[in-house]
């Protein structure tokens, strides 16, 4: 059961994936696609017993960020237009260059992976346990990471503000 | 065990789809006509009898299916066919973690009155609900009508905005019973406390007076989380877009909004999930911050007890089941008229206002909700052990 699951979360995950680079014809389906990635992959993470992990992908990424996405397609009427960076080959290149880089790190965490599985505590994936870790073990990258958005925050205030002047 | 799933599936499926949404079309209808002094509707009978306009619903659902369904030119034709169940699946499966009775033992088997027990029940009705927003903001703008796409931008605006003060103003009841499964919020909620057990504590009044223990309060959300109750309820009315926050329909300035461009039964399911919404929220509210199925000062194991010596161990825990289901479903009637209160009381926020009511005022308050309680907490832990 759990095997079919993956089998057809994942297949569904690769596809729409596809589906986000691949449809030129329209960029509201490309977000569309992005948001079917996005509840795939919380499939797969409900599969795994991290199902707090899941519903706050479906929340945060599905339920928000791609809205955002979508709120800003439709505001600034990108429909039909064709996407940017087609006559910019230096982009191109360094976006190659960024994506092959992630796969050769992907498949060297994988490659890394091949040693025995180990048990996981039945309680494993609870919201309890990921607060415990959150706020004992794993404080400072918490920490860091607020930092960082509350940068981003600032940021963006700061240049819709000058946009506005 | 799948049997008794079954039944309490089927039991809140036909409770809430087949008897509180056809009643909200009726409520929606007969209230608003008792609030504005009209008689309302009455006329649709059947063999002359009208039973105070109830067979109104009935005929509105006719009428509803058996109109031509149109789907404008230039539509995106898919997405405007699908976009009415995207916003009307995720109002019908939410209601599957919302517990609408205790535990009980009948022949030998022991249950719990909720559809699915999860650890993190809440989180899944949030989650849920903001999948439902893609019926919104996707609809106004397959329908290709400008109308349609501003309703559709106020919608994800607003929904995000509210969305985050929904989110945040919950985590001090979290905060307050331990735990984020509405099964245990309901039954840390029959517990009471002692309303002037502290001056026996600064040893004010000598200790063991009797009348210490007169006035004692059930620890419902409402009394030990009140703000949160105030945020929550504006922040998830607004998320259902019903009067005063319906923005995103304005019909005064565009028209219908983002469902402009539906006919037939794909109007009314916009409609439908509204409704279906309301029950939701009155539902949620009752179960987190009105004690859920507990009557107030009576413990679920002390009712049990009193019904199981006079009636039997079988007969007794149904009659109490009964008793307990009976309990949350009128606190959820009572929820639902409060909702239809405010809806038809209050005039409709301009947008900005409804921006600046989500971010300048619940956002901050239901943080400093989270500081206060974190700080009361401490105190009272402090002073108890």
């Amino acid at each position: 059961m759990t095997e079919a699951l993956f089998w057809i979360f994942s297949g569904l995950a690769i596809a729409s994936a596809f589906g986000v680079v691949l449809n030129l014809r329209n960029t509201v389906y490309s977000a569309i696609s992005l948001v079917v990635t996005m509840l795939a992959l919380a499939c797969l993470f409900v599969t795994l017993h991290a199902e707090f992990i899941g519903l706050i992908q479906v929340m945060v990424y599905a339920g928000a960020i791609v809205v955002l996405f979508l709120f800003v397609i439709m505001l600034l009427n990108l429909t039909g237009d064709p996407m940017g960076a087609e006559g910019q080959p230096v982009l191109k290149g360094i976006g190659t260059l960024v994506a092959a880089a992630a796969t050769v790190k992907l498949a060297a965490i994988l490659w890394a992976m091949q040693k025995p599985w180990s048990e996981v505590a039945p309680s494993f994936g609870g919201t309890r346990e990921i607060g415990a870790a959150m706020y004992t073990d794993y404080l400072l990258a918490v920490e860091i990471a607020g930092v960082l958005l509350l940068g981003g925050i600032v940021g963006a205030i700061v240049m819709a503000k000058r946009s506005l002047d | 065990m799948d049997a008794i799933l079954l039944a309490k599936s089927l039991f809140i499926f036909f409770v809430v789809v087949g008897l509180f949404a056809p009643l909200m079309i009726w409520v929606e209808r007969k209230q608003s006509a008792l609030m504005q002094d009209r008689i309302g509707a009455n006329r649709a009978g059947i063999l002359g009898i009208k039973a105070i306009g109830l067979f109104h619903p009935l005929a509105d659902v006719i009428k509803l299916i058996t109109k031509e369904d149109t789907v404008p030119a230039g539509a995106h034709r898919l997405i405007h066919m699908i976009c009415p169940f995207i916003a009307a699946t995720p109002a019908l499966i939410s209601f599957a973690v919302i517990p609408y009775g205790g535990r009980y033992t009948v022949g030998g088997e022991t249950f719990r009155l909720v559809v699915a027990d999860l650890d993190y029940g809440v989180l899944y009705i949030f989650a849920i609900a903001s999948i439902a927003t893609y019926g919104t903001v996707l609809a106004g703008w397959a329908g290709n009508n400008n109308w349609g796409i501003l309703g559709s931008l106020r919608a994800s605006a607003q929904m995000i905005s509210y969305e985050v003060a929904m989110g945040i103003s919950v985590i001090g009841v979290f905060m307050v019973y331990e735990s984020l499964r509405l099964t245990d919020i309901g039954d840390l909620q029959q517990e009471t406390f002692r309303l002037l057990g502290f001056l026996e504590h600064f040893g004010w009044v000598t200790p063991g007076a009797s009348w210490l223990g007169w006035v004692t309060i059930p620890m419902w959300g409402i009394v030990l989380q009140p703000l949160a109750f105030f945020i929550f309820l504006s922040a998830i009315m607004a998320e259902n877009k019903r009067a005063p926050f319906d923005v995103p329909e304005g019909e005064s300035e565009i028209v219908a909004g983002y469902f402009i461009e539906y006919s037939g039964m794909k109007f009314g399911l916009y409609f439908m999930a509204e409704w279906i919404e309301v029950v939701v929220i009155a539902g949620l509210i009752s179960a987190m911050f009105l004690g859920g199925w507990s009557i107030p000062w009576i413990s679920d194991a002390a009712l049990i007890a009193r019904m199981t010596s006079v009636f039997g161990p079988d007969f007794g825990n149904v009659l109490a089941m009964t008793i307990h289901v009976g309990v949350f479903m009128s606190k959820v009637v009572a929820m639902i008229f409060f909702q239809q209160l405010l809806r038809w009381s209050l005039p409709r926020f301009r947008y900005d206002q409804v921006m600046n009511l989500g971010w300048k005022i619940l956002l901050p308050l239901s943080i400093a909700n989270i500081v206060v309680t974190g700080l009361a907490i401490l105190i009272v832990e402090g002073i108890v052990s």
